[in-house]
């Protein structure tokens, strides 16, 4: 059955209070989940205080404070800073989000941080992303066909075009599969949001060829039919698209070509 | 720990082929159990008070016969479908969950049969 309560070595036991930054006179408590894989310690929320005046004004400009400043150990991923590489992916007050486009001032009292939900930790903040990846590669997300390669661009008309907006923006957080309770439950399965939302993307492009294909590997009740229409991924996705829609679309396509 | 690659492990068996029919037919019936609901909250609260031979009579007559066999039927596939979602969702050991499947068909067909059954009976007043 699925298992809802913590294995005994993964409760989260209370971590270390860390100083306050000394002089500093506005400060913002981070609770944050640590773990690692090098003891044989269970996982445990670190209580830190950041100086706000001396960092800028997102969590993640806060992650990076600390790590600078207070802890070196604290392990997260993060790169571009600004929304776009979806590195920074992780559960921010209890919503996943991305830590650097999620400014401090959007959450009351103390910033609590865990890994995005359901994923294999790694360390810390960081979860191991390797099925996600693969399920992503699965669904073959390139261009598809088999008429001759045009002389210059495979043409598409500007109301073709529009179809992929609000698609193509995805930056493959991972936000929304991870806030997905039947991807929690059924995640070696069902292939989750993010990636049936960029499986829509390439169903939908006026230019590829292998529609009915690309139909045929998501015809299964666990792939594609694991959705139940949660709304979860539509809450969570930090670029405001709109996942649950494009699974919708694809059960849409499912049903039209059996008519 | 299996040493199979992830997009391997992805892959799996590959594509059962269906599942578009299960959904259709979750919609279907979903959509026809609107106005047999209907039909049958109406029914019961007509027939409130009635004796045996009126609630037999009604029963037997063929209009309500058959609204009564459809509601049962659109009902306890509807039943069927759903409760195989929630078994395939929540059940994860293989065997545990063959069984459970293979409870609820079983469940949900004597459940429909011995129903239609009893209108029958009374229908045709053997």
């Amino acid at each position: 059955m699925v298992q809802l309560t913590l294995p005994r070595n993964s409760t989260v036991k209370k971590g270390k209070v860390w100083d306050k930054p000394a002089g500093a006179t506005n400060v913002r408590e981070y609770k944050i989940y640590r773990w690692s894989p090098d003891d044989e310690e269970n996982p445990a929320l670190d209580t830190y205080y950041v100086d706000t005046d001396d960092c800028g004004p997102m969590v993640l400009d806060g992650l990076i404070y600390i790590k600078n400043k207070i802890d070196s150990t604290l392990t997260f991923r993060r790169s571009c800073r600004e929304g776009v590489c979806g590195s920074c992916a992780m559960n921010i007050d209890g919503t996943n989000t991305l830590a650097c486009t999620k400014g401090m001032d959007e959450v009351k009292g103390a910033i609590k941080i865990y890994p995005l939900p359901h994923m294999p930790v790694v360390k810390d903040l960081v979860p191991d992303m390797n099925r996600f990846y693969a399920q992503h590669r699965f669904i073959e997300p390139w261009l598809k066909t088999t008429s001759p390669t045009p002389e210059a661009e495979w043409l598409q008309s500007h109301e073709d075009r529009a179809k992929l907006d609000g698609l193509y923006e995805c930056i493959l957080c991972a936000c929304c599969s991870t806030s997905c309770p039947s991807y929690w439950w059924n995640g070696d399965r069902y292939l989750g949001p993010a990636v049936l939302l960029q499986a829509y993307r390439w169903l939908t492009d006026s230019r590829d060829e292998a529609t009915g294909e690309r139909l045929d590997a998501l015809e299964d009740p666990f792939r594609l039919y694991r959705c139940h229409t949660i709304m979860n991924c539509s809450q969570a996705c930090p670029k405001g698209l709109n996942p649950a829609k494009a699974i919708a679309e694809i059960k849409k396509m499912m049903v039209e070509r059996r008519m | 720990m299996s040493m199979r690659t992830p997009l391997s492990q992805v892959r799996g068996l590959g594509s059962a082929r269906e599942g578009t029919g299960h959904f259709w037919h979750q919609r279907l019936t979903g959509i026809a159990n609107v106005p047999l609901t209907i039909f049958f909250v109406v029914l019961l609260i007509a027939m409130q008070g009635a004796d045996h031979a009126t609630a037999v009579a009604v029963i037997g007559s063929p209009v309500v016969a058959i609204f009564l066999i459809l509601a049962i039927l659109s009902v306890v596939y509807h039943m069927k479908l759903g409760m195989q979602i929630i078994l395939e969702d929540y059940v994860s050991g293989e065997l545990v969950k063959t069984i459970c499947l293979m409870a609820n068909i079983f469940f949900c067909t004597i459940v429909a049969l011995a129903s239609v059954f009893a209108i029958l009976k009374i229908s045709f007043g053997v």
